[in-house]
């Protein structure tokens, strides 16, 4: 993977693994750049999610746990789509780490 | 799930020893620490100038240290015993994989500075000079190790790989050549107080979201309370136990259990993690800074008891380490063992009869039981020896009308690794994590099609999340993977508290 990523005229520095290196940078358009080179086309249940990531990360720092999405997302969207099964069809490498790409976080790191 | 971009093994009724092929994974390193993720640690940022020098000086340091490691560059006589016993040399077919081949890697290193025969005459005992390539392959191979210690159940002599591995990864970080996944991870640690980097109001909005789901469930006021000083009981769980799936049903059970047993208990923002990845880089000084953090939870949260949540290497550091690398603990309860397994509580109270399960709650699973290498080949639990292997047993049967075990020669202290410890739980290493775990999910297959097993449960934060990436790659399900708690939690029967006002609640899911 590039050093960089071209993001409406722009190149954005990204690490090893594709996340953004500086989380300001992030724009929306950065979203629909990463999910084309993971040949996924967003939506607004992509960006549903997305926007729920963004909001958490401002106020605690951190992605949601799983739990804490998929009861956000149960909560929005309908108990059929509150749980990881909906999630990972949406992300197929896992909500955690590719939405978490997606949204301009840092990637969720440790024992998961 | 996302597409192989390699081939994926295919299941075989046994696992057979494959043919060699040289080089075969030969091309695979995870990413190498920047200077920002070396720095917190005390390592240098990059590849020093005089590498080689330091390099051997710091080999040099580490035998005098730990004879064991002499030893076992000693000893070994080339029996071929462990040749077929690595789950990466079976998945992958790589002679470098065999352990022999991998503690040759640094054996020949050894020979060339540190033996007569070796400084003389080289080529006739197999020594080798420390150039770049072979520091490359030590890079390489040694990132491909995930010190499950099962070869060293079969060598005539005990030679410990996973200790050579280590030695291994301590003398690359000591020349500014780390691993990206267990030095930034270790500096978060220092930095936040967890392997994913939780701070604490996060730990206490997931907390908080536990407790009401539990109350929806079950109609139960169970709590689940971090930084209470004055509770009894202090318990240190992986961080992964917050974030992830199925990790987070074992926490649920964790605190059902603890509400059973009347107890007060409380996490800690300070030690919210059990995790210790300076084990797995063979640093004794972070190993040490890193346990620390627990010492000082336990004093200032002024509790009695110690308890380890579901971790497999924790609770090799925790049993093992814990009292050099953070005690004296004489301010704790003298009753109770120090640390105590979460396994080990739960068994207890289990015995004494204390908890009322209602088994048909896991009626819709067939398990079967993971043994996880560090607990069972580098720890012990409970009072008797083989506890380890027991007492999670003896959980399930308790919990589970149907539990069936693998294939003897694939469990207790022969256990084959999942394919994702020691620091190599990383997605730049999938491959090897995908075809290490082919002689685990070999004989989980065989359990599935003879005995119509359906779930594995597992008490190790990382089996749990490598078995739920890499069951996909093999036609498997994610969710076959539980927490061994997450039986318990489903079929414990709660009584209610004073303060269940709610008569209305839903009963047990």
């Amino acid at each position: 993977m590039s050093d960089t990523i071209e993001v409406d005229g722009k190149q954005l520095a990204v690490d090893e693994e594709g996340y953004l290196a500086d989380l300001n940078d992030w724009v929306p358009a950065v979203a629909d750049v990463m999910a084309k080179q993971d040949n996924l086309e967003l939506t607004e249940e992509h960006w549903d999610i997305i926007n729920f990531l963004r909001e958490y990360y401002e106020e605690y720092q951190i992605a949601p746990a799983v739990r804490v999405l998929t009861k956000a997302v149960g909560k929005k969207l309908g108990k059929e789509k509150g749980n990881s099964k909906y999630l990972y069809s949406l992300f197929p490498y896992g909500p955690a780490k590719q939405a978490c790409r997606f949204a301009g976080l840092p990637k969720p790191t440790g024992c998961v | 799930m996302a597409k192989a971009t390699f081939d994926v093994p295919e299941l075989t009724p046994y696992t057979e020893v494959p043919a060699v092929t040289p080089g075969a994974m030969a091309h695979s390193a995870p990413f190498v620490s920047k200077a920002e993720f070396q720095g917190p640690l005390g390592f240098p940022g990059e590849l020093v100038e005089d590498w080689q020098t330091r390099a051997i000086d710091k080999m040099g340091e580490l035998l005098g240290k730990y004879r064991s490691l002499r030893v076992y560059l000693d000893s070994c006589v080339k029996c071929g015993a462990c040749t077929d016993k690595c789950h990466y040399f079976l998945g992958t077919q790589d002679p470098k994989n065999m352990p022999v081949g991998r503690q040759d890697l640094m054996r020949k290193v050894y020979r060339r500075y540190f033996t007569l025969g070796g400084r003389l005459f080289p080529k006739l005992v197999g020594a080798e000079d420390f150039t770049k390539e072979v520091l490359d392959d030590w890079y390489s191979y040694f990132h491909q190790c995930s010190q499950c210690r099962r070869c060293s159940v079969f060598c005539p002599y005990g030679i410990d790989t996973a200790e050579i591995s280590m030695a291994a990864r301590e003398i690359m970080d000591s020349i500014g050549v780390g691993q990206k996944y267990c030095n930034e991870i270790i500096g978060k640690v220092y930095k936040i107080g967890n392997n994913l980097g939780l701070p604490g109001p996060a730990l206490v909005d997931t907390l908080e979201g536990l407790e009401e789901d539990v109350f929806d469930e079950t109609g139960v006021k169970v709590r689940y309370p971090i930084d209470e000083e004055g509770a009894e009981i202090l318990l240190v769980t992986p961080s992964a136990d917050f974030f992830a799936e199925p990790h987070v049903d074992g926490l649920i059970g964790y605190g059902k259990v603890f509400h059973a047993a009347g107890v007060s208990w409380t996490l800690s923002s300070h030690a919210s993690e059990a995790a210790n990845f300076g084990m797995f880089i063979g640093s004794y000084d972070n190993m040490r800074r890193v346990a620390q953090r627990i010492r000082e939870a336990a004093i200032a949260l002024k509790v009695k008891r110690i308890v380890f949540g579901e971790c497999g290497h924790a609770w090799r550091v925790a049993y093992s380490f814990l009292n050099t690398l953070a005690g004296p603990w004489d301010f704790l309860d003298p009753r109770y063992p120090v640390p105590q397994h979460i396994c080990e509580f739960t068994h207890d109270l289990i015995e004494q009869g204390r908890l009322t399960f209602d088994k048909s709650e896991n009626d819709d699973k067939v398990i079967t039981f993971h043994d996880s290498c560090n607990v069972a080949r580098a720890s012990r639990m409970g009072e008797v020896p083989g506890g380890q292997f027991e007492i999670p047993r003896a959980i399930i049967r308790a919990t589970c009308n149907h539990f069936y075990d693998m294939d003897e020669d694939t469990i207790r202290d022969r256990t084959f690794c999942c394919g994702g410890g020691g620091g190599l739980l990383t997605d730049d290493l999938i491959e090897l994590r995908v075809k290490g775990a082919k002689p685990r999910l070999d004989a989980l297959n065989n359990v599935m099609q003879e005995k119509g097993v359906t779930h594995m449960a597992a008490i190790c934060a990382i089996c749990k999340s490598q078995f739920t990436k890499v069951l996909p790659y093999y036609g498997m399900e994610m969710d076959q993977i539980v927490s061994l708690h997450q039986l318990v939690s489903n079929a414990i029967v709660l009584e209610g508290g004073e303060d269940d006002d709610e008569e209305d609640a839903p009963a047990a899911a």
